[in-house]
């Protein structure tokens, strides 16, 4: 461990570039975005640099920096690195640049842009990094803030009641997040999330919340469930997104799906799973279905839109649906005899990766789509377009390597997570998986359509008139995140590699207190 | 008993003082002043007083102490403040008398002031039924007089006859309850009366006697329900009168019942601590001060006039110094006597404010104040001064005088009996006090001034004198012990 | 430490210095106002720099003052005490520098601000329950002049509720402090002593006692349902007395509470410890409620006002260390964020504007004329929804940890509050800084200059002010312990330990 506060600064660094931005008003436009991507940058730069003496066999944290902060609540300044913290990381770096450059002409007033978006960063990693409630919290709560008046100030015709939307959606669920908390605090003396999560594998935390009366260890994990639902988010708490994700500029609706959705995820893994995992157990059929019902009604919904971003947020209900189906399977599944610990590995690795492709493919629809919208002035609709492909091939090459690994084709990075996650859950809660193929079949429908529509048949639309292709700028977005499609289409070891060890340990850790 | 007339006579300094003052003014006037304007008689008068009363003063603080003349007269320590008390505040009177507009007959105005303080200082130290009626009477015939002494309003006119009236028929009270007690007792001197109703008990005569004299000090000092003629009289008198009367006459009056009730009738007090106790004059007393709460707040509120605001007010003030009499039995006289004076200060001040306005125009309804603050402001923070220790808010001295008394009342028994009830009530009525009284302020310190309102020039005497009663208050009230620690 | 009486002193002659001042002119009074409101809250600084804290009140002054009634001139000081005199002279210094711009009566204005200054710190540092009493009833009168001849909406109404329920509530307490101390047979107004006499007092009794003392204090905390003077009284006010009024003055209430009622009987508080807490959750849900149907921004903040104070008596009525604790810490950061949001909406955006309607407010929109104002009120708006990073999240926690183990109902129904806080606060900003001319179809650049209404650039001692006001609220924000490090030894003493006691089944 060395003595630098790694951690401390990826967090920090884009903080800091915000109080630069903001502390100096008669910045250029010029100056501000080649500033706010500067310190954008900075995350990806201290993830590899991480990533180089990151030791992917332990499964413990790593870089951790723990000082005492608030004695009176036992709260400690915590931070820690362990495989899939860095996964995100990572991907909040790819990410947060492209999402920037995506923004790049087409805001105005791109210091106030580049303040928020960098803010919002921060708070993005804090949550990833940080191990003790307190801080963890603060980053959950601000990333709110930016969020807001990023699709208020900057968005679309109903900007101002989506956003509103989510934010009280989502403090909704934080206030009984909260409430879980303070009463795992009470029960226990403690918030940090490794103690926690020591004594939830045990059994203590929930004998403890039982001291109050038998129903406090699942009215808690009813609270805290909730808050990490709405951010996900699992259905029936989705109403706020598609709304806010269509209303939002471009490069933050690339954010807010690749990286805020897996904070929700991420508070799944983190939290909700090691702390409760009796209540989850006993949950699980329950949340099977809703996890089902996300991925499958997510697909059709999307089927049926028109307008082209809220079929992309429909998608990414489903998308992100998966990734929970595969954490309750293998809660559902915990306990019973003649579990295989392979298929448990599989539906996490699935999960994990799943994730990370999400992003990256998500991120590149939405962009595709903010270049339709722009190209044609305005409109979004299905029908707005058609024979964009022969108008400009290269966007439409692009647009569809990215459609297909939201598909899930073999060969590109989609395939292995989806892959991964249905042969885990069909080992699991086979009906469960059976289900699912609905999702998958009414993805690969719509998907196909939004190609057919869009790219193919005659030039008709916007694309009747001139219909430029994609810039420099564009493919400054797109190419980084298509490359690494096929990269890791091929070659997905070089993440799974980053955090096998760990699923492992889950995987053969699998026991209900 | 052997007539130690040089101790009389030592004794009564002060009231020869006085007299002497006044026959000094009046004479002066007669002859030496004769030419001068009215005005400067009034000043001239004024000063002649003025120098009597501090002679006056001098003479009780130097003056021998204990029984008098066979126990006529006792300078005990009640008596002793009562009297400084009363000449502070007769003083502080004539300060203001400055300001008054034109008297017709300044000379004779002072002089039967003094009279009237010379009839409340024997009140403060009567102890022998003749003595007592023969102050009283003194000093109210004294009074009525200075009530009707403007003759260029009706009001004045009325005030004094309603007064006349009342006062007669309630001396009238006094003197048949007087007579019924030497019947009964054969002794016309509190200690031996004392002593007889602790052996014999009370007897059925007494106990009319006793109500007589209860009526007789409902009216005096303002207590409903004999107070029906206090809201004339404040109204209709000249300013300056009114302040004697609502505050020397109060604490002489105060002092010279509680005097007759408690050592002279202590015996038949009955109980107030609890509700089961002996019957005796104690539950009139509580009731009586319950009806003076009651209607003298609710009745305040209601009023537009600041004279009879100030009446009605004083009613409600009686109220709680009657509760200051029900404890004296217990906690002894300070706690009765630092609410009289010090109400009695902020009398004084209130109506000196009203005195030195009514030079300048009309004070007669509350919004006559409007703008105050701007028309003079040493007036308006001094009226600020004076109405605040009236609504007792510390650290005023008005705050002290209700809380030493409100504490003394529970000290007899607790929340078990009409004593400590009275005490909550008037706790709670405070709130409703607190209304109007800042109401009156609202006029004086936030409105603007009406249209025609010119600056009030304060004479320099007056505005001293209203100055000196402001530190007076906020000084006793700093500084409670200063006067709670006489006795 | 020692200095600290002289908070009060300076204050009293500050206000006569600023009075005379005001004759001269009106900036004299202003200046001997800030320098004499800065100067007592650095030697509040300065007696923290050398407090050692410890359980029990640290004596600072102790004479004998009506020794017949036993009556001692006792002022003392501990963390809790210390930690609401920094509130103070923060809150007064913020008031001043937001009340530059009052030109008719300065001197009169600094001077009865001061004098309330004076009575509140005055009953942060009274060890006597009379001497509190009467600091507490000093404040009530220049609040009234001061809503009545500086204020806005429906100013005399207010200022006349206003004083007379502060009045009536420390009527209350009056009584019940005279009960005892006479059936206790007189010997003191100290705490313990009172404490003792109220210990000999019949059980049904010590409960009556308890009542008067509690609710009497409590009804300037705005407890539901006393509470209705506060949104009024707030509104009317101008800006600098509303930030004292609802930053500190409500505290008064809830440290009187704390101070002088908890210890007072614990049979007492046993038996009302229930309905206090519901009282308290209830008025932190409803008043939230009301807050999100308001049309007058400041109707919305004095609303939130009565919430956060709900949060202040349920931690209080939790009796853990935990609860009281954090009511402690709520009682700073509410004083702090409140201070905040009165001024902006107050100083900033009303005295330009003359309007606090919503519906006006969201037709300019303001974010683009007055861009700081709107930074801060979205500060000040996130820090007053509990958000974490600022100072009302460590405490509103806190709370909930001790009430939750106290009972859970309560914490589940305070974090409704909670997220009806955030809908509040979050259409404040919406429509108050954030509306749109009409739907925005084509924004236009940000702080565009197209805009017809032009306001005066908000003022250097404004943004002193408030950058003073936010330093706070994110300091503690993010280091409570460094106030809990003073708070949780004094809850140690054996008076209040005998308190929590009893609120512990």
């Amino acid at each position: 461990m060395s003595s630098i506060p790694v951690l401390s600064l990826v967090i920090f660094v884009p903080w800091i570039g915000a109080l630069v931005l903001a502390s100096l008003p008669r910045l250029g436009e010029r100056a501000s975005r080649v500033l706010a991507l500067a310190f954008s940058l900075s995350t990806i730069a201290l993830a590899i640099a991480c990533l180089g003496s990151f030791e992917c066999a332990s499964t413990g944290y790593q870089f951790v920096e723990r000082h005492n902060w608030i004695g009176a609540l036992n709260v400690h300044y915590h931070l820690g690195l362990d495989g899939l913290s860095l996964l995100l990381v990572l991907l909040t770096g790819l990410l947060s640049p492209a999402s920037l450059l995506a923004s790049w002409r087409r805001v105005r007033d791109p210091r106030f842009f580049g303040l928020l978006f960098l803010l919002l960063q921060g708070a993005a990693l804090g949550v990833f990094l940080a191990l003790d409630f307190f801080h963890w919290f603060i980053f959950w709560e601000l990333s709110l803030i930016p969020a807001y008046f990023l699709i208020k100030l900057w968005g679309g015709s109903g900007a101002a009641r989506a956003a509103y939307q989510f934010v009280i959606y989502t403090i909704g669920g934080s206030a009984f997040l909260l409430l879980g908390f303070v009463a795992i605090f009470a029960a226990t003396g403690t918030l940090d999330f490794v103690q926690l999560a020591s004594l939830g594998a045990d059994g203590t935390l929930g004998a403890r919340l039982a001291t109050l009366g038998s129903f406090w260890p699942q009215a808690v994990f009813l609270g805290v469930f909730l808050g990490f639902a709405v951010k996900v988010p699992l259905f029936p708490f989705h109403t706020w997104l598609p709304p806010a994700y269509a209303e939002a500029p471009t490069g933050v609706s690339m954010f807010l799906t690749g990286v805020m959705s897996k904070m929700g995820v991420y508070g799944f893994l983190r939290l909700l799973w090691p702390l409760f995992p009796g209540p989850l157990h006993a949950a699980a059929v329950p949340l099977l279905w809703f996890a089902l019902g996300g991925a499958v009604l997510g697909a059709f919904a999307a089927m049926r839109q028109t307008d082209l971003k809220r079929m992309i947020a429909y998608s990414s209900v489903n998308h992100v649906s998966y990734c929970l189906l595969a954490l309750f399977a293998v809660s559902a599944a915990t306990g019973r005899s003649g579990l295989t610990s392979e298929a448990a590995a599989a539906a996490l690795s699935g999960a994990l990766l799943q994730m990370f492709n999400h992003g990256l493919s998500a991120g590149a629809l939405f962009y595709c789509a903010g270049v339709l919208e722009t190209r044609a002035g305005g409109r979004r609709g299905l029908g707005d377009f058609g024979g964009v492909q022969s108008a400009a091939p290269v966007f439409a090459g692009l647009c569809g390597i990215a459609m297909f690994s939201s598909l899930g084709l073999p060969g590109l990075n989609g395939f292995i997570g989806e892959f991964l996650i249905f042969r885990g859950v069909w080992g699991l809660v086979p009906w469960a998986a059976a289900v699912a193929c609905l999702g998958l079949f009414a993805t690969a429908f719509f998907l196909l359509t939004f190609w057919q529509r869009v790219f193919h048949g005659p030039r008709a639309g916007a694309a009747a008139g001139e219909f430029a292709d994609l810039a420099g700028l564009d493919l400054a977005v797109l190419c980084p995140p298509v490359a690494l499609m096929f990269i890791l289409g091929v070659l997905p070891q070089i993440l799974t590699r980053l955090f096998n060890p760990l699923i492992t340990m889950w995987a053969n850790h699998l026991s209900l207190p | 008993m052997n007539p130690d007339y040089s101790g009389l006579f030592a004794a009564l300094g002060p009231e020869t003082a006085l007299v002497l003052g006044a026959l000094a003014v009046l004479g002066l006037d007669l002859s030496v002043f004769r030419s001068r304007t009215r005005a400067d008689r009034l000043r001239l008068a004024l000063s002649v007083a003025a120098l009597a009363v501090l002679a006056a003063g001098a003479s009780v603080w130097l003056g021998p102490r204990g029984p008098i003349y066979g126990g006529v007269l006792i300078l005990d320590p009640l008596a002793v403040a009562t009297r400084l008390g009363v000449l502070v505040l007769t003083l502080l009177t004539l300060g203001v008398t400055r300001a008054a507009a034109e008297l017709r007959q300044p000379a004779e105005y002072v002089a039967v002031m003094l009279f009237a303080a010379t009839g409340l200082m024997l009140m403060a130290a009567a102890q022998q039924l003749l003595l007592v009626f023969l102050a009283l009477e003194l000093a109210s015939l004294s009074l009525y007089v200075i009530a009707g002494f403007d003759h260029s309003r009706r009001d004045s006119a009325e005030a004094a006859l309603k007064y006349f009236l009342f006062g007669g028929m309630a001396a009238a009270f006094l003197l048949f309850g007087f007579s019924l007690i030497y019947g009964v007792t054969g002794s016309i001197e509190l200690p031996r009366i004392a002593a007889y109703i602790s052996l014999q008990g009370a007897d059925p005569l007494l106990l009319v006697a006793l109500v007589m004299v209860l009526v007789a000090f409902g009216f005096k000092v303002a207590a409903a329900p004999f107070h029906l003629w206090a809201p004339d009289v404040y109204q209709g008198a000249p300013a300056s009168s009114a302040a004697l009367i609502a505050s020397a006459s109060k604490l002489a009056g105060f002092t010279l019942f509680t005097r007759l009730l408690w050592p002279g009738f202590g015996a038949a007090a009955g109980n107030v601590a609890s509700l089961t106790g002996e019957p005796g004059w104690l539950p009139v007393v509580a009731v009586i001060a319950a009806l003076s709460l009651l209607l003298g707040n609710f009745a305040a509120l209601a009023q537009s006039s600041l004279r009879r605001l100030l009446a009605y007010s004083a009613i409600a003030h009686a109220g709680a110094l009657l509760l200051g009499v029900m404890a004296f039995g217990k906690s002894g006289p300070a706690p009765l006597f630092y609410y009289a004076s010090t109400y009695g200060l902020a009398t004084v001040g209130a109506f000196g404010v009203i005195t030195a306005m009514e030079a300048g125009g009309r004070c007669e309804e509350i919004t006559d104040l409007a703008g105050l603050h701007r028309r003079s402001p040493l007036l308006a923070a001094c009226l600020a001064v004076f109405i605040l220790s009236l609504a007792g808010i510390p650290p005023l001295a008005g705050f002290f005088g209700k809380f030493a008394v409100f504490s003394a009342a529970l000290r007899l028994g607790g929340v078990a009996g009409p004593a400590g009830w009275l005490a909550i009530l008037a706790i709670a009525l405070s709130t409703v006090a607190l209304y109007y009284y800042l109401i009156v302020l609202k006029q004086a310190l936030v409105a603007s001034p009406a249209a025609d309102a010119r600056p009030i020039r304060v004479p320099r005497v007056a505005a001293l004198t209203l100055a000196a009663a402001a530190v007076l208050i906020v000084w006793f009230g700093l500084f409670p012990s200063q006067l709670i620690g006489l006795f | 430490m020692s200095l600290l009486p002289w908070t009060i002193y300076l204050s009293l002659a500050g206000a006569l210095l600023a009075l005379a001042g005001g004759r001269r002119s009106a900036g004299t009074a202003r200046w001997v106002a800030l320098l004499t409101a800065a100067g007592a809250w650095i030697l509040t600084l300065l007696a923290a720099t050398r407090f050692v804290p410890g359980p029990g009140l640290q004596t600072l002054v102790d004479a004998s003052w009506i020794p017949s009634m036993g009556v001692r001139y006792h002022l003392a000081a501990d963390g809790i005490s210390l930690t609401l005199l920094v509130l103070t002279g923060i809150a007064a210094t913020a008031g001043v520098l937001f009340s530059w711009n009052i030109e008719e009566r300065t001197g009169e204005f600094f001077a009865l601000f001061l004098v309330l200054v004076a009575g509140v710190y005055g009953v942060f540092l009274s060890a006597d329950a009379l001497v509190l009493f009467i600091f507490y009833e000093v404040a009530i009168v220049p609040k009234y002049f001061l809503i009545a001849n500086w204020g806005s909406t429906n100013r005399e109404y207010g200022a006349m509720k206003l004083a007379l329920y502060s009045f009536a509530g420390s009527s209350m307490v009056l009584a019940g402090l005279l009960w005892a101390y006479a059936v206790g047979g007189g010997h003191g107004f100290g705490f313990a002593d009172l404490a003792q006499a109220t210990a000999g007092l019949s059980r049904h009794q010590q409960i009556a006692v308890f009542a008067l003392v509690f609710f009497g204090f409590a009804t300037l905390a705005g407890i539901f349902p006393l509470h209705t003077w506060a949104p009024t009284g707030h509104v009317a006010a101008p800006t600098a007395a509303s930030m004292l009024l609802a930053g500190v003055v409500m505290k008064l209430g809830a440290y009187g509470c704390l101070r002088v009622a908890l210890p007072l009987s614990p049979v007492g508080f046993a038996y009302w410890q229930a309905p206090i807490a519901w009282l308290a959750v209830v008025g932190i849900v409803y008043a939230g409620l009301v807050a999100l149907m308001q049309e007058d921004l400041k109707f919305v903040i004095g609303y939130s006002s009565v919430s956060h104070m709900g949060f202040v008596l349920l931690g209080l009525a939790a009796a853990n260390l935990q609860a009281v604790s954090g009511a402690v810490l709520q009682m700073f950061s509410h004083g702090v964020i409140a201070g905040l949001l009165f001024a902006v909406v107050g100083r900033m955006v009303y005295d330009r504007t003359h309007t606090r309607k919503l519906a006006d407010l969201r037709a300019m929109p303001l974010y683009r004329l007055l861009p700081f104002a709107a930074a801060v009120f979205v500060v000040a708006g996130v820090a007053s929804m509990g958000l974490p990073g600022f100072s009302g999240f460590p405490a509103e926690l806190t709370i909930l940890i001790g009430a939750w183990k106290r009972d859970p109902a309560w914490a589940a129904v305070a974090a409704l509050g909670v997220l009806v806080a955030a809908a509040f606060t979050l259409r404040a900003i919406q429509l108050g800084f954030f509306g749109s001319k009409e739907t925005a179809q084509q924004p236009a650049p940000v702080g565009a200059a197209d805009h017809p209404l032009q306001f005066e650039p908000v003022s250097a001692a404004e943004k002193i002010g408030a950058l003073l006001l936010i330093g706070a609220t994110v300091l503690i924000g993010l280091r409570p312990d460094l106030l809990l490090d003073w708070i949780n030894p004094a809850l140690q003493s054996p008076l209040l330990q005998a308190a929590l006691k009893a609120g512990t089944p």
